[in-house]
Formats: structure tokens, sequence, C-alpha cells
């Protein structure tokens, strides 16, 4: 056990190398909506047990479902609307239980990223191989259903072990959304040789934390997601920021957080002109590119390593 | 069912406290303070840098608020407290650029050491640092080795005054946790004042040490606790702040000088969507004329002067 991960290098908010998004944008705009499947009945976890009650515990099972088969279907038109392509954290077992979903939504040019097979099967106690077999499953999952090859990650359950960060490098993974440091990409330290960067999934405005912590109203969210928005987009004046906007259909779906949602995208993409409306793997392709040697070499001046 | 005897003997049931570390004092008849330049309220502000290591301590009785939640490697939390020490700490510095604001820093030894550069920053600005235990697993507690908690207090304070060139004599425990030894050590290791006691508006003689004194460090307007812990909205904060503030202005009228203390937590009000409300209201304060802002020492030595 480790006390101190290390996976990145200390970075200070303040002088970094000025990153501009494509077409001389300020800020990278990202929706990442998790569709995911919780099992009813799945097996015991060492470390976690899935539902508070014993199995069927029906109420969080069918809370969640209800994402499935209304949420998302709500989410998808608001979000066609305002042209606005997902992410999808995938749990890639939809694949097989809900392929209308996938194909919906492949067909309208969104991005799939792992979020492991289903959101009920944690990383605590795999083996190494056994976690390694779990990306491998869930990439080639996603290439049958969809003809993509997965880009990034999100731990099922943001469940971790020692061997993740490491893992996602070895199955030439360019992102990870596992981690929170910061409100702009930057690059991990893996042993294999990789350009592997973590992606800000901005976890704090995840709805989850606005509705289920923080006890929010959507109106109180929206309002938080137009203020996050307009600081970051200052912000990205001084070097470009990316904002994330991580949903659950199960959440943002419901009929009396649609409404309050639709004005936060209808402000975001009045600002076209200013931000990169993308998808995450878009974002890591052009950082890796772009902007990926400049972070390495500001990290080593900053921390006294040299230049 | 029948409880001993003693349950209903009271040995300590007469006028004043239960205990000899401080005599009771009503507030509103203590003589009144005078700050610099005649204004009527000092204001001042703390910032909390944290450190939270990835494994827990579990030899404590209990955890720090902020550390880790979930089963090992618990990434989530701990990328997202390294996002106030990175990220939400500059944007904070920032605004005290801004508004000429000076601020103390309760600072954990481990931080100062991981983050010379951080150190350097705040420094350099001529902000006060405070000792805050060496980690956030640094714990202190009813019952505790005395000769253990000696160390953990001379290694937190010595190591600080090394990483920043300070004196340092102000201490907060994490936590605000305290032994019944801790007041006694801290006086013997030079503290001057502490800031885990909630039960004044103003400054007061605690312990045994003559010159050790309890300042008012709230945990009512601390973002942590009313953002976080009771999950209100930026705007609401920010009301009772200024109201606070107009409470105390009046009182000041006929009482001397008061003390309005604010307790800020980098990964909590340095989030992008709440920095702009930390500006807007200290620059009301600031503007308003009638506030002294200044370090905890400042204000601890100019009480100390008028006794």
């Amino acid at each position: 056990m480790k006390a101190d991960p290390k996976l990145y290098d200390y970075w200070p908010y303040l002088n970094r190398p000025k990153i501009v998004w494509p077409g001389g944008k300020k800020l990278a705009f990202w929706v990442a909506p998790n569709i995911e499947f919780y099992e009813l009945d799945p097996p015991p976890n060492p470390k976690r047990t899935p539902w508070p009650r014993p199995t069927p515990d029906i109420v969080p099972y069918s809370y969640r479902d209800h994402g499935n088969r209304v949420g998302h279907w709500r989410l998808m038109e608001l979000m066609d609307k305002y042209d606005v392509r997902g992410s999808v954290s995938l749990s890639t077992a939809v694949c097989q239980h809900h392929p209308e979903i996938v194909e919906a939504c492949n067909a309208r040019g969104w991005e799939f990223f792992s979020h492991g097979i289903y959101n009920t099967r944690y990383t605590y106690g795999m083996s190494r191989a056994q976690e390694d077999e779990m990306i491998k499953d869930s990439i080639a999952t996603v290439k049958k259903a969809t003809g993509q090859r997965v880009r990034g990650y999100l731990a099922p359950a943001l469940t971790h072990s020692e061997h993740t960060i490491e893992l996602l490098a070895e199955n030439n993974i360019w992102y990870s959304c596992d981690l929170f440091q910061d409100d702009q990409p930057q690059p991990l330290h893996t042993k294999k040789k990789s350009k592997l960067i973590s992606m800000p999934y901005s976890l704090e405005v995840n709805d989850h934390y606005a509705f289920n912590v923080y006890g929010q109203s959507a109106g109180q969210y929206a309002d938080l997601l137009k203020r996050h928005f307009d600081q970051l987009l200052r912000e990205g004046e001084t070097s470009g920021t990316v904002m994330c906007i991580p949903l659950h259909a199960y959440l943002i779906g419901r009929a009396h957080r649609i409404g309050p949602f639709a004005e936060v995208l209808d402000y975001i993409t009045s600002h076209k002109d200013e931000v990169w409306i993308t998808t995450a793997a878009e974002i890591a392709e052009f950082y890796r590119k772009e902007c990926y040697a400049d972070a390495k070499k500001h990290t080593r001046q900053v921390n006294g390593e040299g230049g | 069912m029948t409880l001993p005897k003693s349950y209903l003997k009271y040995p300590k049931r007469k006028k004043g406290m239960d205990h000899s570390l401080y005599p009771y004092s009503n507030m509103f008849e203590r003589p009144p303070i005078t700050w610099p330049g005649r204004r009527n309220v000092a204001l001042w502000v703390t910032v909390a840098l944290e450190y939270f290591p990835l494994i827990s301590n579990t030899k404590a009785p209990f955890k720090a608020q902020g550390n880790m939640v979930t089963p090992y490697p618990d990434y989530r939390t701990y990328t997202a407290r390294e996002y106030g020490n990175r990220v939400g700490i500059f944007r904070i510095l920032k605004v005290f650029d801004k508004l000429g604001i000076k601020a103390s820093f309760p600072t954990n030894t481990a931080l100062a050491n991981r983050y010379p550069f951080l150190i350097n920053e705040i420094a350099k600005r001529g902000h006060e640092f405070i000792g805050h235990g060496t980690d956030m697993n640094a714990l202190h507690y009813g019952g505790m080795d005395i000769d253990s908690e000696r160390k953990q207090i001379k290694n937190a304070l010595n190591g600080l005054r090394k990483a920043t060139g300070q004196d340092v004599t102000g201490w907060l425990s994490p936590a605000r946790s305290e032994s019944e030894n801790t007041l006694a050590l801290l006086a013997e290791q030079g503290t001057e004042y502490v800031c885990d006691w909630v039960n004044d508006d103003m400054p007061y003689r605690i312990g045994s040490d003559k010159k050790l004194i309890a300042m008012p460090h709230t945990l009512e307007l601390e973002d942590r606790q009313l953002l976080v812990n009771l999950g209100q909205d930026e705007t609401t904060w920010k009301n009772q702040i200024l109201t606070a503030f107009d409470c105390l202005h009046r009182e000041s009228k006929t009482h001397g000088g008061r003390i309005l203390h604010i307790s800020l937590t980098p990964y909590v009000i340095g989030q992008a969507w709440r920095i702009k409300t930390l500006y807007d209201t200290l620059e009301i304060l600031m503007e308003t004329g009638w506030v002294w802002n200044a370090a905890g020492a400042e204000i601890a030595h100019e009480w100390r002067t008028q006794q």
C-alpha cells in the first residue's frame, strides 16, 4: 500500500504553457452521459456491498433502470437539439442488454469509452490479470458493437486498484477520467512508455453530486453549471481549460430536471465562437499531439528537475 | 436495569466551568478593544492547506473530514483533495492579490515539504503560516500517549518553521481535535494562539500557560461546513457572512472591536464555480472601510497588548 500513488507531478495552476484549442477556442466542452447497467443480483465483492437491502433491492435498482428506459431518450433528444455529441461512459454490458441505446448513440457519432462491464462489478479484489481481462473485454465489446476503438476509461463505480493506470497504458488507452486533480489534462506516469493523460471529468459538477450529495434543485444545478462555465471560459483565455458535464440519465433525465438542464446547453452552445464543443477522445488526440511535450517540460521546471 | 449510585452524584455542580482550562466570561462585559486605525471589525481569513495520504490512519478513533472514503486505493478522494492544493489555491491567491488581503494558512508540515513551490508563493506575499500537524492522519485525541503527542507537535511545528522561515506562533489541530494534554504541549513548543475552540467571538486566555490564547476561529461560516456538509449554495454562504459582519459592526459601536473570521478550504471554495463568490464577498467587506484585515498573529498580538 502506498501513501502517495505518484500518478502525476505536482503542477501549480500558475503560468502554465498556453493551450489554444482548435480554431483558437478557449474552452473544450464535452458531455459524458454515463450509460450504466447495475445487476439486480450481482456476485458478492469482498470490499463493497452493491445494494443496501437483501436481493432483490428493487428501489435503487429500478431508480437506475429508469435512465435506460426513459431518461436516456429525453437527454439524447435534448443533445440532438443543441448538436452536442456525447462521450459515453459505458457499462459495456449495455451492448448486450440494450443494443438499441448503443446503436442510437453510435448513429449520432457519439464516442464510447469504457466504464467496465457492469457498474456492480468492482475492481476491489481483482488480480492484475483479472482487471486486465475486464478492460480487454470492454474494449472488444465496444469494438464489436460499434466499430469504435475505446480510447478512454473510467473505472466501474470509480473502483480502482494499484494497477489500473498502468493497465490503461498497456491497453493503449489515451485518457483516464479516474483522477480529479485538475481542470486541464495532464500527462500521467506509467512504467510502459505511453502518452496516457488524465482528462478532467469534473466530478464535483457531476449530477450525482449536485442532486444526491449536496441536495440541490435542478435550478440550482443549472445555475452552478453556468457559473462553472463562465469561470473556466475566463481562465481559458490564459490557457485553454476543459469543462466536462458528467451525467446520469436516471438523474438529469427526470421530468423536473431536463428543462432546467436545457437552459445550460442553450447557454453554453451560444458561446460557440469561444468554445470547442467536442468529445473526450478528440481532446485527448489534440492534447497528446500539441500540448503533451510542453506540459512535461513545464512540470519538470516547476519541480526543480531541470528544463 | 439500574445505574450505579455515582450516576446521580454531581461533584462539579457549582458556579463556573466544569474544568480549569478557562473561567466563564460574558463577552459583553469585557473591556472594549480598539483595533488599529480605529477600524470596527478585524477581518481574519484562514485557508487550510491539508494533505490527506492515500492510506488513512486506522489507529485513531476517528478520521478528519476530507479523508479517504472508499476501500484502498481511493483515487477519487485523494485526487479531489489534490485539486485544492494545485488549482483551487491559486484561484484563492489571485483573489487575495486583487483585493490586497492578508491571510493565515494552517498548513500540514507534510504538505509544506511536498510543495515548496506553493509555500514560496504564499510566503512571498506576506501571508502567515499556522501549525496544523504533520498531515490529516496525525490526529490528537483523548487518552493518547503524552510522549508521542509531544513528538508529533514538536516535529510538525519545527518542520513548518524550517520549511517556511516563519516563527509559526499559531496552531490548528487536524480535525480541531485535542487530547487533555494538547494545550500544555502547544505552549511548551512556543505556540501563542490556538484555533481549535469554537466557544467565543473574541480571543480569551486558555490553559495554564500565561501567554496562550484561544482565537475565534469559527466553524459557523466555514466553506466546507456550509457548502459541503450543509449543502447550501454560494449566495446563501455569502449572505450569512455579510449578515455576521452587520451584527459585529453594530456591536463594535458599543462594545469595542470585533473579529470576523472566515475559514476557507481550497478544494471547496477554489472550485471554478465558487471562486467569484469569494471575490464578491471579500470585496464588499474591504470596501466598507470598517475592516482591519490582518493575520492571526497580528490580531492576537493587538488583543494581548490591550489586556
